[in-house]
This record gives C-alpha cells, sequence and structure tokens, in this order.
C-alpha cells in the first residue's frame, strides 16, 4: 500500500518536470530569437558609425565600394584631422562643463526637492509633486521661445552658460519625480528611526536616504547627464559661436556644409561624442539595478 | 528615575478617535505591556510617548517632565521597530552607533557601549555584517542593540516579535526578558499577542477601542478581569461565555445553563450575585477550567454529561469541544480520560473560577 502511495506521485512529478523544462527551453529558444534580432537591428548603426569613421574620404565617397567593411585599409585620418583641425575639442570641452555642471544643479534640487515632497508630508505636497511632473510634459520645441526671452534678458545668449541655466528645465521635473518615488518607497520607520536616534532632516537626508536612494539617485543621473549631453534643440536655438557651441550642434554645422557631408569625420565625430554616455552606463548599470534597501526591513 | 505618565492622553486622527482620554503611570525599570486588538490605539499610544506622533491633548511626562512638545531625540527614549528599521547601508556596528555619533560621543566610548550592548545580545560576531547578511532573528538583536547603547530612560518596543516565526518568537521573547533583567529601564512594549504580553510584563494594559480596559499584573488580568473583553481576550484558549440565568432555591445559588446544566455559586459569592437573581447573565469559564471529573465521585452538581462535537488531542493535553444553549463550549481534558467525537463524556466545571458577566454593561459582576 505504501510503496503505491509513493509510487503515483512520483511518476506524476517526473512527467511534470519534464513538461516544465519543455516549456522553459521553448521560451529560451523564443526569448533568444528576438534578442538576437532586437541586437542586430540595434547594433547596426553603430557598427555603421565605426566602420565609416575608419575609412579614408576617398573609399566613402566610392560609391561601388561595400559600406559595411573597410575594404581600403583602416584609417585614423577621420579621427586626427577632427581632433586637430576642427573646433570639436572645444565642443567636446563646453559639453563636459555643461553637463558637469547641469547633472551637479539637477541632482541637488531634485533631491532636495523630492525629499520635501516624499518624505516631509505638508499641505499641497501632492498636488506640487504632479506639478513639476507636468512641467516635464511641456515639450523643449515649445519652452524654447519663453526661454528665449529670458536667456537674453540675462545677458547669456551665445554662451555657454545659458544652457546651465535652462537644461534643468528639462532635467528637474522628471529627475525630481524619479527620486519622490524612491524615496516613498523607503520605509517610513528609516526615518523615525534616525528622528530617534538624533538625527535632524538634513541629516537624515544626507546619512540615511541618500544612501538608501543611491540606486535612484543613479538613475537620475544617468537621465540628467544623458538629456544634457545630447540636447539639441536649445544650443541650436540660443549658440552661434564656435566657442560656445556644444557637441550636438557644433558637430553638425561644422562637419555639414551646404550639400557637403564629411561622412568619416561625422561618424568619428559621433563615436567620440558617444562613447562619455556609453562609459557611464557600463559603469553605473549594475549599481543602478542592484537596489541597496534590501535588509532595511522584514523580507 | 524615569517613571512615565499620561493624563488625560487623547489622540484624534481628524474626526476620528484613536486613543481616547487615557491614563496610566508606568513606575521606573517597570517592564508594561500594551495589548489590545488591531486598531485599539496601542502603537498611537507608543508613538505618542516616543514623539511620533502629536497629542492632541493630555500631558506626557517622562521623569515628572512634561515631554508634549520635546522633538523624539529630546526625550531620550529609544524604540525598536515591528519591521527592525535598521539602516540598511551601515554594518551592525554603524547602525548601533549612530545614535551616538550623532550625540557626539568620543569614539572610545561608542566602542565600548556597542561592544557591551552587542555581549548582552551575543551578536559580537555579526558586528561588521550588514542588515541585509542577518537574519530576523539577528536583525531584531541589532535593533535592540541600537537601543541598548543609547542607554536611555524608556525602551519603547512596537510588536518587535511580530515578523520572526513561531520558534523564533518563542525564543526572542525570553531574549527580551533577559536582556530587561540585565538592562533595569522602564519599558513600554506594544503587542496583540496576549500570550507575549502575558510573559513578558510586570503590568499588562488591554486596551480596546482607544480606551483601556483594565491594568494589572497578567495573574490579576487572567484571574479578575473587570470586563468580558478581557476576559476574552486574555487566555488562550480564549474563555466560554454562555447565556444562562441566575436562581435561588433551597440549596443556594445556581447558575442555570440550560435544562440539565445548573452550576452551584460558591458561596462566597451569593451576595454579589444577590441582586442578579433572575435576570439573564453571562457565565465566563476558561476551557482549562472544565475537566473530567477529579474529585474522587463527590459530585457538588458541577459535574454534567454531553456530547462531544469535536475532539482535538494536543499530546500533553485534549481539548474538547461540545455545544450547550447554542454556543459551543471547550473543555480541556486529559489525553487519557478524552472519548471520540460524537460519545457522551462527564465533565466537571470548576466553578470557583467562572465569571459571572452582566451583558448589559459586559462588566464582570
Amino acid at each position: 500500500m505504501s510503496t503505491a502511495t509513493v509510487a503515483i506521485p512520483a511518476a506524476k512529478r517526473v512527467g511534470f518536470s519534464t513538461s516544465l523544462r519543455r516549456n522553459r527551453r521553448w521560451a529560451l529558444v523564443v526569448s533568444y530569437v528576438f534578442l538576437i534580432v532586437f541586437a542586430i537591428f540595434f547594433l547596426m548603426p553603430p557598427y555603421y558609425m565605426i566602420v565609416t569613421s575608419l575609412k579614408s574620404d576617398a573609399e566613402v565617397a566610392h560609391m561601388a565600394t561595400n559600406p559595411w567593411i573597410v575594404a581600403d585599409g583602416v584609417t585614423l585620418d577621420q579621427f586626427k584631422i577632427l581632433f586637430t583641425q576642427t573646433d570639436f575639442l572645444i565642443y567636446f570641452k563646453n559639453t563636459v562643463i555643461v553637463t558637469l555642471c547641469v547633472v551637479a544643479i539637477t541632482m541637488v534640487v531634485s533631491v532636495l526637492a523630492a525629499f520635501a515632497l516624499g518624505r516631509m508630508r505638508f499641505w499641497g505636497s501632492g498636488i506640487l509633486a504632479t506639478g513639476i511632473f507636468l512641467t516635464y510634459l511641456v515639450p523643449d520645441t515649445l519652452l524654447f521661445i519663453p526661454l528665449f526671452q529670458i536667456v537674453k534678458a540675462l545677458g547669456l545668449l551665445n554662451s555657454y552658460w545659458g544652457m546651465v541655466l535652462v537644461y534643468p528645465t528639462l532635467t528637474v521635473p522628471f529627475c525630481t519625480w524619479i527620486m519622490i518615488g524612491y524615496f516613498q518607497s523607503i520605509p517610513k520607520e528609516l526615518d523615525e528611526a534616525a528622528l530617534i536616534d538624533g538625527a535632524g532632516h538634513m541629516q537624515m537626508l544626507l546619512k540615511i536616504f541618500i544612501p538608501v536612494a543611491l540606486p535612484g539617485i543613479i538613475a537620475a543621473t544617468i537621465f540628467a547627464f544623458t538629456v544634457s549631453w545630447a540636447a539639441f534643440v536649445y544650443p541650436m536655438a540660443f549658440l552661434y559661436s564656435a566657442d560656445q557651441q556644444v557637441l550636438t550642434v557644433g558637430t553638425v554645422t561644422s562637419l555639414i556644409r551646404g550639400d557637403v557631408y564629411k561622412w568619416g569625420m561625422l561618424m568619428a565625430g559621433a563615436l567620440v561624442a558617444a562613447a562619455p554616455p556609453l562609459v557611464i552606463y557600463a559603469f553605473l548599470m549594475d549599481y543602478y539595478i542592484a537596489g541597496l534597501t534590501a535588509g532595511a526591513t522584514k523580507g | 528615575m524615569a517613571e512615565v505618565t499620561l493624563r488625560n492622553v487623547v489622540k484624534s486622527f481628524g474626526d476620528v478617535e484613536a486613543v481616547r482620554s487615557i491614563n496610566l503611570d508606568i513606575p521606573d525599570n517597570e517592564f508594561v505591556v500594551l495589548v489590545g486588538p488591531s486598531g485599539c490605539g496601542k502603537s498611537t499610544t507608543l508613538r505618542m510617548i516616543a514623539g511620533l506622533e502629536e497629542v492632541t491633548s493630555g500631558d506626557i511626562s517622562i521623569g515628572g517632565e512634561v515631554i508634549n512638545d520635546l522633538p523624539p531625540k529630546d526625550r531620550d527614549i529609544a524604540m525598536v521597530f515591528q519591521n527592525y528599521a535598521l539602516y540598511p547601508h551601515m554594518t551592525a556596528f554603524e547602525n548601533m552607533s549612530f545614535g551616538l555619533k550623532l550625540r557626539k560621543f568620543p569614539k572610545n566610548e561608542i566602542r565600548q557601549r556597542v561592544e557591551h550592548a552587542a555581549h548582552i545580545l551575543d551578536i559580537t560576531e555579526l558586528l561588521d555584517r550588514r542588515p541585509k547578511a542577518l537574519s530576523g532573528g539577528q536583525r531584531q538583536r541589532v535593533a535592540m542593540g541600537r537601543a541598548i547603547v543609547r542607554n536611555p530612560k524608556v525602551f519603547l518596543f512596537d510588536e518587535p516579535l511580530s515578523n520572526l516565526d513561531a520558534k523564533l518568537r518563542v525564543q526572542m521573547r525570553t531574549e527580551i526578558k533577559r536582556v530587561h533583567q540585565k538592562v533595569k529601564t522602564t519599558t513600554v512594549y506594544v503587542t496583540h499577542d496576549q500570550v507575549e504580553a502575558m510573559t513578558l510584563a510586570d503590568r499588562v494594559v488591554v486596551m480596546n477601542h482607544g480606551r483601556i480596559e483594565q491594568i494589572g499584573t497578567p495573574q490579576e488580568l487572567y484571574h479578575q478581569p473587570r470586563t468580558r473583553f478581557v476576559a476574552g481576550f486574555i487566555g488562550s484558549p480564549a474563555m466560554n461565555f454562555v447565556p444562562c440565568q441566575l436562581e435561588q432555591n433551597s440549596a443556594g445559588m445556581l447558575v442555570r445553563v440550560d435544562d440539565k446544566i445548573a452550576l452551584p455559586v460558591p458561596t462566597d459569592r451569593s451576595a454579589r450575585y444577590q441582586p442578579f437573581i433572575g435576570k439573564p447573565v453571562t457565565l465566563g469559564l476558561r476551557p482549562e477550567h472544565i475537566t473530567e471529573p477529579r474529585h474522587n465521585g463527590r459530585n457538588d452538581g458541577s459535574d454534567f454529561a454531553v456530547t462531544l462535537d469535536v475532539v482535538e488531542p494536543l499530546g500533553m493535553e485534549t481539548m474538547v469541544f461540545f455545544t450547550v444553549n447554542g454556543t459551543e463550549i471547550c473543555g480541556r481534558v486529559e489525553p487519557s480520560s478524552a472519548v471520540d467525537a460524537g460519545a457522551t463524556m462527564r465533565l466537571h466545571a470548576n466553578v470557583d473560577h467562572m465569571h459571572l458577566i452582566d451583558p448589559a454593561s459586559g462588566v464582570v459582576i
């Protein structure tokens, strides 16, 4: 009797687990097929950029050559010319200054705003939080018109410091929104414990909330960095001399002359411009995903 | 000295009164447990003592000083939370020393205090670990350590064992009692678990609907509950309540449960029960006071025969369930004397432990 009782579920278990394995295998196959298709789709443009940037002008201009391979030998001429005979390095320096300042301003403003809106309940904090997010929904293609007047009035037209002033209109609302979510997800007992331990609100923010919300802060930092590094409309509207120009607009305006496209240098410039965000994503992505809140409370 | 006093303390959330004018005196070094069902106001009371909730009206004082308007950090209290509330980015050592660092204690003293607390709680080896590398019980010990190092006037515990599994809960309960015996400090402990309350407390405060139902030692609450709520809340399994009637005949006073069961009232209670003769009352009798007859055949009228509905053997005892007057009643008998469900069994009600309750007011007569 007891043998039979054991044997039946054992047989069932084998069948069940085989079916599970088969399901899992199919799920993996389908996932990999889609992953490969997407990887090819998204890796083609950067591959094309790399290949083109390593070609000579003559090979790029030659219509008969295969655009996907370097046929006439690899050359770094495009990079050399880009760095020595154009204002590319000035654009790069300006972009770095603008981006670092914007990220710093954004993070200070949005962390403080999010802490106040997310944790220190006060009358109207909910409406204010929603209002901040709504400002993010106004596109920069509309905002640049009134902002033009403001930047002009401040004497910052054709100055990259004007960008330091206007980019936060794009970055602060969204970063504040991200940080509000993060701060709200931190158990309220942590601030209560900190209050009882003797922390003031600023100590609580600096010593508890910022370290615990680091994944959120990194996410917001990446967003602010990407937005200010890749902004196009504002520099296009507010900057017009080469010494003040940033990478996005500068590369395009200096390397496209009428209907003459310097494809090799354009691709080389795009590659160099894409490198910092790539490096930042590569280094911070794990940290960004990991999350530090495990163990704060039960679970 | 750190006696805690609550005078006419009220807490309202909008129109809802969570705590309704409570008065409580907790002497220095006493371990007081606030117990009651969810929403009874026990946690709110604790949070008002901690300074995490404002007092709507009334006064809370610690050591004779009214602390209503003091921020939590200036109240000289330490609190252990239900979900530990450990800082996840800090090691156990850093968690425990955080409050001392903020108060600018010298490094040597911080180390000394943390190591002393770690020794008391047996977590010396865990001081370098972060909370995520600790088990639930270890996290709760670190949380207690964080409270101990501060050497506060008052310890506050907000359901600290609720998140632990049953076995660990029993272990940590003993641990908390041991720590209190070592670190004599006034302690206010909130729980909804009456077993925790009974085992830990010097005195238990039973709360219900924002009011204090009764304050007393565990023994007082168990043997002399003042209300039906306290009688039913304290004790596991809960006290049986059966509607009945008080009768007086030539033999004395009787509690008439149904046609067949009429229990004699102990003579020392006759005067107290006199005004209720002929009136409906509720009989309260704990399962442990309904047993197999243990009086060598000398029946004073408190034995009765019932048909058992359910029998639950628990090993060292057996719970028997039967129905009288439409009410299910639970008794506790020796495993050897229990019969099967459906069979008839003679049981004995220990009337010395019975309680009669006025059904109108819910007060024990």
